[in-house]
Formats: structure tokens, sequence, C-alpha cells
């Protein structure tokens, strides 16, 4: 039994061929997010498992999923939602929408709520400036121009 | 309606189709050089006349980049685009990718072409993957049309384009980071020299350019360099993406000329957002030094003028700030996200921008010390200049032109342990 899906290994075979044969490392960052879609985080068995996958010392695909922010090192809540507050983020009312997101889900930065459904996490710039206050949900879907009613509407979807 | 370079399918139902780009002429560069097997050093010469300078934030000339690639050298090489937009106020580049992917996949290929090389990548930024995903399916369609991968337009050239994605760390903007990233490892940058055009990707001859500058390159050699030169002003050709955000009515990309007067880009952006004024803006990006209201409008904006003016054209991301605005606080944020960003590997860097954080937050807490100025000017003394890659400097830009422009606001905080703004 392998610990990703056949449907998973397909995707990172796809990333494999992207790069010359003797480089399959290339995909080592498409396969750890590809693994963490698939089991919601990455433990050290599914890091290693990806390493040994892609013929790469586990050691070097930790350094990667320790480096790169987007992968989480322990589980985190069905819903992640990361709020961009840099500084243009800001200025277009990003700190008040992490106050009201903090306020609704009862939790800080960083924290998951008690059932386990949200986790709030703060994020650096998502390159969409002109479009903030903005967050993404589980890393892949971006929703911008938040205002309290469309949290309230995002939220509310995500169960 | 003045020309636009790189956004212009905006203009058009389904900008990013393949049927859009090519019934306006898209593809048709490509077409011509594989067609009359356009020397490599005309093509260069035609985008060094041009004036086209790197639009991710350096401004280096593009024809004399590309000129340090060793063509003929035997084996692998590569071109890879950096779409690792990431400077807070950038939101170009994910543009040119959502609205018009064929004028950059052409571009890539004619620069493949030009440059001799064999294979490109474009690295995407984390936090963008709609993109990512959407520009695998430009990629797809530009093939089946037979515009990139194996013999492209008959030609019996072969050239082919992957997309790599980021997963979230700043400094793989900068350019040798990205290529370890590529490679599978750690976003640190490299020690320059030997520079990619030497020893890049996989340790072979590789060209990087930003999004922008390379969907520039299939207008150029379509109507020359000439052309592209008059968009703009000398040394500063073509339009350039201003990504306007912040304190303005209606933020968003605005493609003008360079030299472009400020006071007009703020203009189209809808001004200053209603019943307030203008306090400061950060032209080129938040490493740029930010300049003072009064300065800036009697800016124009090119790399010369913004140059002159003590700050840094950068990317084109212009950060509008009106009287509202705590300057104190502006500074924590970016100087937290430095902090966050740097990647560890210099001492000073690692160690500084911390530093220059901790002190900055404690001024906006009330709990700032009289020598706290002077202490921030001296750790951003010692960072600049002092790392492997711009990342130290970037972080030192902030910090000591807040400083210098707003001192008085920082005194008042680190007085008065609160703030001045809105008293």
């Amino acid at each position: 039994m392998t610990l990703l899906t056949p449907e998973s290994l397909a995707q990172i075979d796809r990333e494999i061929a992207k790069y010359p044969a003797e480089h399959k490392q290339s995909a080592v960052m498409a396969a750890l997010r590809i693994a963490q879609t698939e089991k919601g985080w990455l433990s050290t068995e599914t890091i290693e498992y990806v390493a040994e996958y892609l013929g790469m010392p586990a050691i070097a695909a930790y350094e990667v999923a320790t480096f790169y922010n987007m992968y989480e090192l322990s589980p985190c809540g069905r819903h992640k939602i990361t709020v961009c507050t840099n500084l243009p983020c800001q200025l277009q009312g990003a700190g008040d929408i992490a106050e009201y997101l903090k306020k609704k889900l009862g939790i800080g930065f960083g924290e998951t709520t008690p059932d386990g459904r949200f986790t709030l996490k703060e994020g650096e710039c998502m390159g969409t400036c002109g479009s903030g206050p903005l967050c993404l949900h589980n890393n892949h879907k971006m929703y911008t121009r938040l205002t309290p009613q469309t949290v309230d509407q995002l939220l509310d979807g995500l169960k | 309606m003045s020309t636009k370079v790189c956004l212009w399918t905006l203009d058009h139902p389904n900008p990013a189709s393949l049927e859009t780009y090519v019934a306006n002429g898209g593809y048709s560069a490509l077409k011509k050089i594989l067609a009359e097997k356009t020397p490599a050093e005309q093509i260069i010469e035609q985008v060094k006349i041009s004036a086209l300078r790197g639009r991710g934030g350096a401004g280096f000339p593009t024809g004399l980049k590309w000129s340090f690639m060793p063509r003929s050298f035997p084996g692998d090489k590569y071109v890879v685009c950096n779409t690792d937009e990431g400077e807070p106020g950038t939101f170009k580049d994910r543009d040119i990718v959502q609205f018009n992917p064929h004028q950059l996949i052409e571009g890539m290929v004619i620069a493949g072409y030009t440059l001799g090389a064999r294979a490109g990548y474009n690295y995407i930024h984390g936090e963008i993957f709609e993109l990512y995903q959407s520009w695998e399916q430009a990629l797809d369609e530009a093939r089946a049309a037979g515009y990139l991968g194996k013999n492209i337009c008959g030609s019996g050239w072969d050239f082919d384009i992957h997309a790599h994605h980021g997963y979230g760390a700043y400094i793989c903007g900068e350019e040798t980071a990205l290529l370890e990233s590529i490679e599978g490892k750690k976003g640190q940058p490299r020690f320059k020299p030997p520079f990619p055009a030497s020893f890049g990707l996989y340790g072979k001859p590789t060209t990087i350019n930003n999004t922008e500058t390379l969907a520039s390159i299939p207008w150029i050699v379509k109507h020359g360099g000439q052309r592209f030169l008059e968009l703009g002003k000398p040394n500063n050709g073509g339009t350039k993406i201003f990504s306007v955000s912040g304190h303005v009515n209606q933020p968003g990309n605005y493609e003008v000329p360079l030299g472009t007067p400020f006071a007009e880009l703020l203009e189209m952006a809808g001004g200053v957002r209603d019943g307030h004024r203008l306090k400061a803006v950060i032209p080129g990006g938040s490493s740029a030094p930010v300049l003072p209201a009064e300065i800036m409008m009697d800016c124009t904006l090119d790399f010369d003028a913004i140059a002159k003016a003590g700050s840094m054209l950068g990317s084109g991301a212009v950060i509008v700030m009106d009287e509202t605005v705590c300057m104190v606080q502006a500074l924590e944020r970016l100087a937290y996200f430095y902090f966050e960003e740097s990647c560890g590997q210099c001492t000073p860097c690692r160690e500084g921008t911390g530093w220059m954080y901790r002190v900055v937050h404690r001024i906006e807490h009330g709990q700032g010390r009289p020598e706290d100025l002077d202490l921030l000017m001296s750790v951003g003394g010692n960072i600049s200049g002092r790392t492997i890659c711009a990342l130290g400097d970037a972080a030192v830009g902030p910090v000591h032109s807040f400083i210098k422009h707003f001192r008085k606001e920082f005194e008042y905080h680190i007085e008065n342990k609160r703030c001045m703004v809105g008293d």
C-alpha cells in the first residue's frame, strides 16, 4: 500500500516529467504540495515518503518543507484561512477584516477552532494588493475585496 | 487611447483566449522570425535599441542581459520567467498571466530562440495557484496550436515551457534563489559571480527575466525597437504597468508610457480616497524608499526621474498613503515583513532585520528610547552592502527613508508614547 493515492501519485508524475530525468528533485515542491492537499498537512512520514519517491535524501525534502511557509508541518483545521496583513492590504482595511475573523472564529493567528473546522493564519504579500483585503482558503483559492458580509458568506460555506 | 503593450487584451472579450490573441496579430512575430530565420544578434540589437529595462525591480537593460548569454555554448540552456511576484504592492505580472498569457508564451519562445535555449520555466508565486492552473492550460493550448513544443510553426525547432509553482517565500523573487527553488532546494540566493548567464539552472547558462519584460518582447520584435523606445522616453523605453494600491479610489493596474507624470497616474486611479489628502507614496514596491507627497507630485514615472528623487521605480508598485497613516505603524509592518522573509543565510540580514523590527515595534508600542532612531540608522547601515543578495538593502530602504522624511513622527512617538496622527 502506498501512502498517497494513485491520483496524487499521477499528479506528482506529471510534475516530474517537466524536468530533466536526472533532476527529479525539482518536483519536490509540487510533490509536497500535492501530498499536503491530500493529507491536510505534512507529517515526517509523508515528507520521507515523498523524498523516497523522488530519490532524494529525506533531509533535503524536510529542508524544503520547513523553508516555504505554505507547507503545514502540524495538523491544521479543515479550512485554513490565510489573511494578508501587509501594508497595501492594511491600508485597504485588512486590519479590520483580520480582527473580524478572529472575533468571529474566536481564535487568534496560528490557532485552530476546537472543532477542527478552521485555522487562521497571517499571510505575507500574495501579489494581488489591488483587490485587498484578501485571504486564501487552503492555499489555493483566493477571496478578494473582503467585507464582513463576504467573510460571513465564505465561512458559512465552509463546513 | 494610448498604446498598451501588455494589457491590451483587456479591451477585448475573452482577453486570455488564444483566439483573441491570434486575431489581433498574436504569434506573428514568432512566425516571422522562424520563417525568415532572423539572426539572434538582430533580435538582441532591437531589444537594445528599445531601451527595455527589467520590469521586476532592478531595471537592468534587457538587451544587455541577453547579450551575456553564451548562445553557442553546446548543451542545455534555459530561459526562466520570474512570476514570483511578492514585492508588497506589486500585482501586475498576475494580470499578464491571467489576461494575456499567450503574449508571455510568445515572448518566452522568442527568448528561447534568440538565446539558444531548449526549455523555459515560468516560476509562479505560491499564493496564486489558480493562475498556475490557467497558465498550464494556456501552455496546452499553445502546444496544440503548434506555437510551443516540437517543431514550432513547422520550423523543425523544439522549445517547451513548464510552470513551476512557488509555495510561499518572498526571497525566491531573487533570481538565484529562484533557480535554487526550481532545483528543488531551499530558496537561498547564490553568491555571484558566477552569474546565471554562465552558471544558472542545473549549472547551465540561463537567462532570467521578469514576466512583464518577456511579455514586451513580441511587441518589440513586431514593431521594432525604435517604436518601443518612442513609447517612453530615452533610456526608459516602452509602457510600464503601475500597480496602484492603498488610499486611492480605484486601486488597480494602469499601463502608461514611462515618463508619465505621477499626478496623471493618481488621477487615473481615481485620486486619493475621497475627503483625504496625499501624505506619502512608495513608488516602486515596499523595498523602494518612501517619498513625501510634495516630492512625488513633481515626479514623472521613469527609472531615472524616480532615482533622482531619491527612490526607485522598482517593480512599478505605487503604494499611496493619505494623511491618516501613522508612518511608524506603516514601517512596523514593512519591517516585520523583511524579518519574516529573510532567508537566514547572511548574518547581517538574519539578525539585522529582526533587530530593526523589534526597535520599530517598541517605538510603535510606546516603549521607544531616545537613541532608537540612531540605532536604526546604524543597524541599517551595517546590513547594507554586506549581504549576498539585495533583500538586506531592501529591508533597509524603508527604515532609513521613513526616518529621513518623517523623523518628527518617530520622535513624537518616542517622546509622547503615542501617535501624532489623528491628534
